[in-house]
């Protein structure tokens, strides 16, 4: 049962990548074995891919070569 | 000369996600469009202080938001320093995680989750106010770590992750509206689940 509360605590830094390779592991250990912990983690998972992806935006070209040719009008550095 | 092609070399490849974070902050695209250009005139002019092998994309990050708040926040103002309200820990899990079994199929909740429509997760992201808002679109959108976020805002990492704690529940709160709006997920879920 701690592992389980171990677990749910840490999820967001499971899925930020910031444990240590040690605790990762252990965590890891534990959602193999236990699906109440599991799906949580997968549902956190899911969500960030599907933000990331709805979140995604093509630069127009214009902007790209607004951009160069700012720089261009840039002194030297 | 090599300078500046070394810069934009360098650069101009981190334009989309620096374009895709100013539109969230700006919630508009002239504005980000501006926002864009000033941080990469502001880049090049500060290219000597960028300290060769340290982490560009970060750098650049520092100095959009930097922009952002010198420029285009005093340009709303717009009191921004909103408290949001309490909210459980695995809040849309709780409420549509088990739509999934309902629904029969191993991947049921990947299309659930998928159904949300682009407008709609951008909306729930704009909607953040900003603090939380700009953590949560480098961590999750950007994929920095929380120290990278901590250096680009210059605020501690307890800071960054209450903040990331915090905005990560109120964007999930909004989702869920969305997906009570549109019938995705039914209020009854609610009851069932908490």
């Amino acid at each position: 049962m701690s592992d389980c509360n171990d677990a749910l605590h840490q999820l967001y830094q499971f899925l930020d990548g910031e444990l240590t390779d040690a605790k990762r592991a252990a965590i890891q250990r534990h959602l193999d074995s236990c699906q109440p912990c599991a799906e949580p983690y997968d549902f956190e998972a899911e969500l960030r891919l599907v933000i990331r992806k709805k979140c995604a935006e093509t630069v127009p070209e214009s902007l790209m070569a607004k951009v160069r040719k700012a720089i261009e009008a840039e002194p030297l550095i | 000369m090599a300078d500046r092609a070394r810069f934009t070399d360098q650069t101009m490849d981190l334009m989309p996600s620096l374009y895709n974070a100013a539109l969230r902050m700006t919630r508009n695209r002239a504005d980000a469009e501006d926002l864009v250009q000033e941080t990469y005139l502001r880049a090049y002019r500060g290219f000597d202080s960028f300290e060769e092998g340290t982490n560009l994309k970060a750098w650049l990050y520092r100095i959009l938001t930097n922009t952002y708040i010198n420029s285009y926040r005093a340009k709303k103002r717009r009191p921004e320093e909103t408290e949001l309200d309490e909210v459980e820990d695995l809040y849309l899990y709780h409420r549509i995680g088990g739509l999934e079994a309902a629904l029969a199929g191993r991947s049921a909740e990947d299309e659930l989750l998928d159904r949300f429509s682009e407008a709609e997760v951008k909306e729930a992201v704009e909607d953040l106010p900003e603090n939380f808002r700009m953590a949560v679109l480098l961590a999750d959108v950007e994929g920095f770590s929380y120290k990278e976020i901590a250096e680009i805002l210059d605020i501690p990492i307890g800071t960054v992750m209450s903040r990331l704690h915090r905005g990560r529940k109120a964007l999930q709160k909004r989702l869920y509206e969305f997906a009570v709006d549109r019938n995705l997920a039914s209020t009854d879920a609610t009851d069932a689940h908490v």
